[in-house]
């Protein structure tokens, strides 16, 4: 199994002050650009050290949220192509449902790939929808955006021999060609995030990796569209590594101690879910019957413990999140059986997105949960030997 | 790929066929042809402004492509898609000395038609106007309604709040099927540029038949100063307030908006 370490490279110190919305419309006079220098040294330091420790890094990107100061991931991405030494480098995601300009997308992915020498992971998303207000792309269609898009890049990196033409309904470019081109080939590895059947599917034909984010222990359903589509293309069961999952991590000599550190990083939960409500359903983002169901008010839920329970994440005590597998925590040997009960669950899971760090945690708090976790976790999880589930949920 | 597009509402099967398209479309009283555009919310067939004007009219009031029950083609992506599609619709029923009236949505494409031919139409009328930009560019004309909630919305578009409450909990499917089509449609329309095209101004000088602008004076989604340099905009356009209603003065003020209309077109 794979690890990475992630964090959304928040700015806590503004979440005391929201009036009831952390993202779109806070101020940004809220953020002290000293006090945000400093962090994200911070952040760049604790994910250097995680390169040293044997992880790999996982970064993301959102827009005009104190959760999220990486408004850019490109500028994470250069950084941490350049300073770290051996680790994988995830963006996850890379919004391209906000981007109105792939080319460039393309042109950014190849030079850091290029510069890490083929360490680059390309985590590829629609975006979340309160973030279309912002960048003023319509959600309306936004698949087909995204999948024009992607199919783009792809060709972008993977032809060599003479610029290309691309006139399609979405994007128009005459004369393509790529420099630097990427260091991995064809192209560095493609990955996605769902939380739908439909998609699910799509990505298991494709092959790609897929993640889920807070299913908890829904994510079984989720893995086995996958594994249909993938079967049904490739003619085998995907292996592990085709799933990633998004745990929060807190680990700890003691359980008491790990408990704390839990409730701090499970901080992000609650913050993630601070949005005003009027920028949270931009049309076109959910289906017509998703949106039925939300004017009735019997919105979709998501998040699933074993025996069927769905829990609310933003209100969830540290003992619920652990019982949905969204939390991992406690002693090394809790958060190992922790991990593998439910990489068993889901019939194999091989790459664990773990946010090491959130909200207001400490450095030292950070620096203890990554080292712990690195010398007595990481080492069985290698050694862990992943079943391949052919498609049968358990 | 699986096209995320609208989805065709159940009713469209039986819908019958109009350029093209299933097409859900109120066809009323006998006379000339007028042609009603609906606001982004869509249309009641059971409004009482629409047995006023099929009086004394040949009223044809579809839902547009992707709203209510229409069917929509993927490839319609703005209001002059809509527009051109109205266009064939008017050719297709060879309607003559057309009436088109329309509102908020509905007069931007009414507009929208008007500047590319006027052969079929003999009067416009334009209630409560979006479509064009009239402020400088840090000056938004139109209230961002994707970022309001439906009560706020509600307070802004109506003179009477309450004339916009539903109770989406006791609608029957096909209703609350079409609000959520409605809203992805809007947004499909008009979410950027937004809620405009900024070509339609510089286009408006074409048109050159009878011209009402009706406006609800209690609208505060758009200002009375943007329906005023809207209708400026076009040659010998008469401005007429109507009091007590907003947004939507079709709904508000079924009679004197639809008097108002049939007297402007001689009816």
């Amino acid at each position: 199994m794979r690890v990475y370490h992630f964090t959304e490279q928040p700015y806590p110190a503004a979440w005391d002050h929201h009036q009831g919305s952390l993202r779109i419309n806070l101020p940004n006079r809220l953020m002290d650009p000293k006090v945000a220098g400093d962090l994200f040294h911070r952040y760049y330091d604790e994910w250097l050290l995680a390169d040293e420790l044997g992880f790999d890094i996982m970064l993301n990107e959102h827009h005009a949220t104190a959760t999220c100061m990486s408004s850019a991931c490109i500028v994470g991405l250069s950084i941490l192509a350049r300073q770290t030494k051996r680790a994988r480098l995830l963006v996850l995601g890379y919004p391209l449902g906000h981007r109105p300009d792939p080319l460039r997308c393309a042109e950014e992915l190849a030079a850091v790939d290029v510069i890490s020498r083929g360490r680059l992971d390309m985590g590829f998303v629609k975006g979340v929808p309160y973030e279309f207000p912002v960048s003023n792309q319509n959600a309306v269609g936004v698949m087909d955006r995204f999948w024009d898009a992607h199919d783009f890049i792809v060709k972008a990196m993977s032809s060599h021999d003479e610029p290309f033409n691309w006139e399609s309904e979405f994007f128009h470019y005459r004369h393509v060609n790529l420099w630097p081109r990427p260091y991995q080939q064809p192209h560095p590895p493609v990955w996605s995030t769902t939380g739908s059947p439909v998609n699910a599917r799509i990505l298991g034909e494709r092959g790609y990796v897929m993640a889920t984010l807070g299913t908890g222990y829904a994510t079984r359903p989720l893995y086995d569209e996958y594994r249909k589509a993938y079967m049904a293309k490739w003619g085998k069961a995907p292996a592990a590594d085709r799933f990633a999952y998004l745990g929060l991590v807190a680990v700890a000599n003691t359980e008491a101690e790990a408990r704390r550190i839990g409730k701090l990083v499970s901080v992000y939960l609650p913050s993630s879910a601070i949005v005003a409500p009027q920028f949270r359903n931009p049309p076109g983002y959910l289906s017509i019957e998703d949106n039925m169901r939300i004017l009735r008010g019997n919105p979709r839920p998501r998040t699933g413990t074993k025996d069927g329970r769905f829990i609310d994440m933003r209100t969830a005590g540290v003992q619920e999140l652990i019982d949905v597998g969204i939390l991992f925590c406690g002693t090394p040997d809790q958060v190992y059986d922790q991990i593998v009960e439910f990489c068993d669950y889901c019939g194999g899971m091989g790459n664990l997105l773990m946010m090491g760090h959130a909200g207001a945690m400490s450095h030292e708090d950070t620096v203890t949960n990554l080292t712990l976790f690195s010398k007595e976790v990481m080492p069985r999880l290698k050694a862990y030997k992943q079943p391949v589930a052919e498609m049968v949920a358990a | 790929m699986p096209n995320p597009a609208v989805a065709v509402a159940p009713r469209a099967g039986g819908l019958p066929k109009v350029g093209g398209l299933r097409l859900e479309m109120i066809d009323r009283g006998e006379g000339r042809p007028l042609l009603f555009l609906h606001p982004g919310i869509g249309i009641d067939a059971n409004a009482p402004v629409l047995d006023r004007l099929a009086a004394k009219a040949r009223l044809i009031a579809p839902s547009h492509p992707g709203f209510g029950a229409s069917e929509l083609a993927p490839s319609m992506t703005t209001v002059d898609d809509l527009a051109y599609f109205y266009l064939d619709l008017m050719d297709e029923f060879d309607l003559r000395e057309t009436i088109v009236v329309g509102v908020g949505l509905g007069a931007w494409i009414a507009a929208a038609i008007a500047v590319k031919s006027t052969a079929r139409m003999s009067h416009l009328v334009m209630a409560n106007a979006i479509g064009i930009k009239v402020g400088d560019r840090e000056t938004r004309d139109i209230v961002d309604v994707f970022a309001l909630l439906e009560p706020d919305f509600n307070k802004l578009a109506y003179f009477d709040p309450k004339a916009g409450e539903r109770d989406y909990k006791s609608l029957p499917d096909d209703e609350v099927t079409a609000a959520a089509r409605n809203r992805e449609s809007l947004g499909r329309f008009a979410w950027q540029p937004y809620m405009h095209d900024p070509k339609l101004k510089g286009r408006l000088h074409r048109i050159r038949i009878p011209t009402l602008f009706l406006w609800g004076m209690h609208d505060r989604i758009l200002s009375e100063g943007y329906g005023r340099a809207y209708c400026a905009a076009i040659s010998g356009a008469r401005f007429e307030p109507i009091e007590n209603a907003g947004h939507f003065p079709h709904i508000e003020q079924p009679h004197s908006f639809a008097d108002r209309v049939l007297a402007f077109a001689g009816l």
